[in-house]
């Protein structure tokens, strides 16, 4: 009955570390600027992409990743600037509207440029599989869920340490009293989908090599780390960091003991029955603000 | 977008043109040069141009140029239907190329066939030419000579028992029927029928359930790039099983993404995949080899067994047209069923009145994949 468990456990948390990150990604925006960026998605993609690209003009595998990520994290900037800024004051969902707008865009560009073909990133450190038990872990998992731990800390510091990301999160609490004591909102608003893109990008390097990348995965990969973020209640970037991880494991052993062919559907179930018990979510507070 | 017409621009080489005073030939063609299927329909249409030039170049036809109007279906179905109306009512077609994708052509099939165009699709599905309907023909060849392709082999290796994992896409669920019907038939024991979806990224639940299955073989049916992922899962899990692929991964592509992994994976591939592999012997290999530089000469990208479908259907129509000395569609179609022992990219070609697809079970080669490259174990 229980043949199997660890490695459905382990390629559910592998994924799910990803979905994790996807869903921090919503969860930085949606807190200094109350948008859900529908782009999300795309920042992973350009994340794989980018990568093999410079991987294949001959750059060496390390620095055609954090090429790739700055890059995302520069477009995640000019998205806000271009797209976004210039509708401020609008409703948000004019603004999450936007983000569909542009997240179309990237795909169509990505195809233009890098496109129809499916592309493998090579893993980090070989494909050898390590033996544990009774479960076969890629080196790659490894590494997915170290960046992702390694990333969780340093927003973590970010949050706590350093006088940007203070200014962040009292942007996330409270704007007009942020922006009082001389916080500049429109500063943060940047910042937030530029270190979005940066991990959106991250999640989306770190997962190629598993998963391969093609100009269309982000569509997907942004519903997951939406359902994430939701899973772990909207605004609490460790809860969707956590959502991801148990999303990621529902599928996995929904596949592996149910129906293989029903992976996708397990997660959204699961959110849906979820919301139906939960509405603000696993570890989000009904209606509490937060001070 | 808007569907194209993409006529051929023979006014470019005018030279050629002038050279012809007579009226052309006009075939039309329905391709999925963009969308989901644009991976077969790209090397379909460049393949077309391609080889229209060159016929054209040697005379044409009955002393005629041939020009071909190819539409774009954008792989869907509407836009299929729409298109070939068009090709039929008002660009007055002599025969039809294409559909590429099998829904696409099974959609099509009855507008042709009630127009009295001859249709010679690029599609696998069987159903296009069973039952037999007089005006529609297929090159592609069909899933049931690569399933058994597979199985000769398998039987040959003594396997007994065998799983099968299926992608849930068309493809992938016309060859699960076939396979689900065909394994037992041939005397093996399926123990595991697993499925996944087109986007998948993580295969190791169903492999995992597979091994539990202790299967001699594994058959995996789907197209790029599940099945890399299946390859690279089956490695990471550390299955000695040996692992058959299917035709819709025989290309280069498909090795590049598996990399490592898919070193010793065994299909059945048309022999275009591997054409330089081929023992001098062989009476088709001059012609493939001389397609796929052709083709690599001209579009800088290597040759595939999809662009030999737009190979095959448009120079059956020509053969035919040249056979019955006319380009009515009805002599056309009479003359397509009687072609025998045709050299296409797809394999030899004999259409009878009870067959229009045309191929037997050598049109597939077995492959095994051996330091990123194909080595043929079973002609």
């Amino acid at each position: 009955m229980f043949a199997g468990a660890p490695q459905y456990l382990v390629s559910g948390l592998t994924q799910g570390a990803a979905y994790g990150l996807i869903g921090l990604g919503f969860t930085m925006i949606f807190n200094t600027t109350g948008i859900i960026n529908f782009a999300q998605g795309e920042f992973v993609m350009l994340g794989g992409m980018l990568s093999v690209c410079l991987l294949g003009v001959g750059l060496p595998l390390p620095l055609a990743i954090v090429l790739a990520c700055l890059a995302t994290a520069a477009i995640g900037g000019l998205m806000e600037r271009l797209a976004i800024r210039p509708i401020a004051g609008a409703p948000a969902i004019n603004a999450v509207i936007i983000t569909i707008g542009v997240s179309i865009l990237l795909r169509g560009g990505a195809m233009l440029a890098f496109g129809k073909d499916t592309h493998a990133l090579p893993a980090f450190s070989g494909t050898a599989p390590i033996l544990a038990l009774g479960a076969a872990i890629q080196p790659q998992s490894l590494w997915v869920l170290a960046v992702t731990l390694a990333l969780l800390a340093a927003l973590k510091l970010f949050f706590t340490a350093t006088i940007q990301g203070k200014a962040m999160l009292a942007c996330s609490c409270q704007k007009k009293a942020a922006s009082l004591v001389g916080i500049s909102v429109a500063r943060m608003a940047l910042l937030s989908f530029a270190i979005s893109g940066l991990i959106g990008a991250t999640a989306g390097a770190i997962l190629a090599p598993i998963t391969m990348t093609a100009y269309d995965v982000g569509m997907m990969l942004g519903l997951k780390g939406f359902a994430a973020c939701i899973l772990g209640g909207l605004g609490n970037p460790f809860g969707a960091a956590a959502g991801g991880l148990v999303l990621g494991v529902l599928e996995s052993f929904g596949a592996g003991y149910i129906a293989s062919g029903y992976k996708d559907a397990f997660a959204f179930v699961v959110l849906l029955l979820l919301l139906f018990v939960r509405p603000s979510g696993l570890f989000g507070k009904a209606g509490v603000e937060r001070v | 977008m808007r569907v194209k017409a993409i006529l051929t621009a023979l006014c470019a080489l005018c030279a050629a043109t002038c050279a012809f005073a007579a009226e052309p030939v006009r075939l039309g063609a329905v391709l999925s040069v963009t969308g989901p299927a644009s991976f077969l329909g790209e090397p379909e249409k460049n393949t077309i141009l391609m080889e229209v030039d060159k016929i054209n170049a040697a005379g044409g036809v009955l002393g005629r140029p041939v020009e071909v109007v190819i539409l774009d279906d954008e792989t869907d179905v509407n836009k299929a239907v729409l298109a070939v109306d068009r090709l039929i009512k008002k660009e007055n077609v002599a025969a039809i190329l294409g559909p590429t994708t099998s829904g696409n052509s099974l959609a099509v099939m009855g507008k042709a066939a009630a127009a009295k165009i001859p249709l010679i699709s690029c599609s696998a599905a069987e159903k296009i030419t069973k039952p037999v309907s007089p005006y529609i023909f297929k090159v592609a060849p069909s899933d049931r000579l690569a399933v058994a392709r597979i199985l000769t082999h398998a039987k040959a290796k003594g396997y007994k028992k065998l799983a099968i994992l299926t992608v849930s896409d068309g493809f992938g669920q016309a060859g699960r029927e076939v396979l689900k019907e065909l394994v037992p038939a041939e005397g093996f024991e399926l123990v595991a029928d697993e499925v996944f979806g087109p986007k998948d990224t993580d295969m190791t639940a169903q492999l995992t359930k597979i091994q539990g299955a202790s299967p001699d073989a594994v058959i995996c049916w789907g197209t790029n790039p599940g099945p890399a992922v299946v390859a690279k899962n089956r490695v990471q899990l550390g299955i000695k099983t040996p692992l058959y692929m299917s035709h819709g991964v025989a290309s280069k592509k498909f090795i590049e993404l598996a990399g490592e992994a898919a070193e010793g994976l065994l299909l059945p591939a048309g022999k275009i995949t591997a054409a330089d592999k081929l023992p001098d012997t062989d009476k088709e290999k001059a012609l493939l080899v001389g397609y796929a530089k052709a083709y690599d000469e001209r579009f800088k990208a290597p040759v595939s067994t999809f662009g030999g479908h737009g190979y095959d259907s448009l120079h059956l129509a020509v053969k035919a047209i040249a056979n019955a000395g006319s380009d009515k569609p009805e002599a056309i179609r009479d003359a397509l069923e009687k072609i025998q022992n045709f050299p296409g990219i797809g394999g030899i070609f004999s259409f009878t009145p009870e067959d229009h697809a045309g191929l037997g079970p050598d049109a597939f080669i077995m492959l095994g994949i051996d330091k990123g490259d194909w080595v043929i174990v079973g002609q």
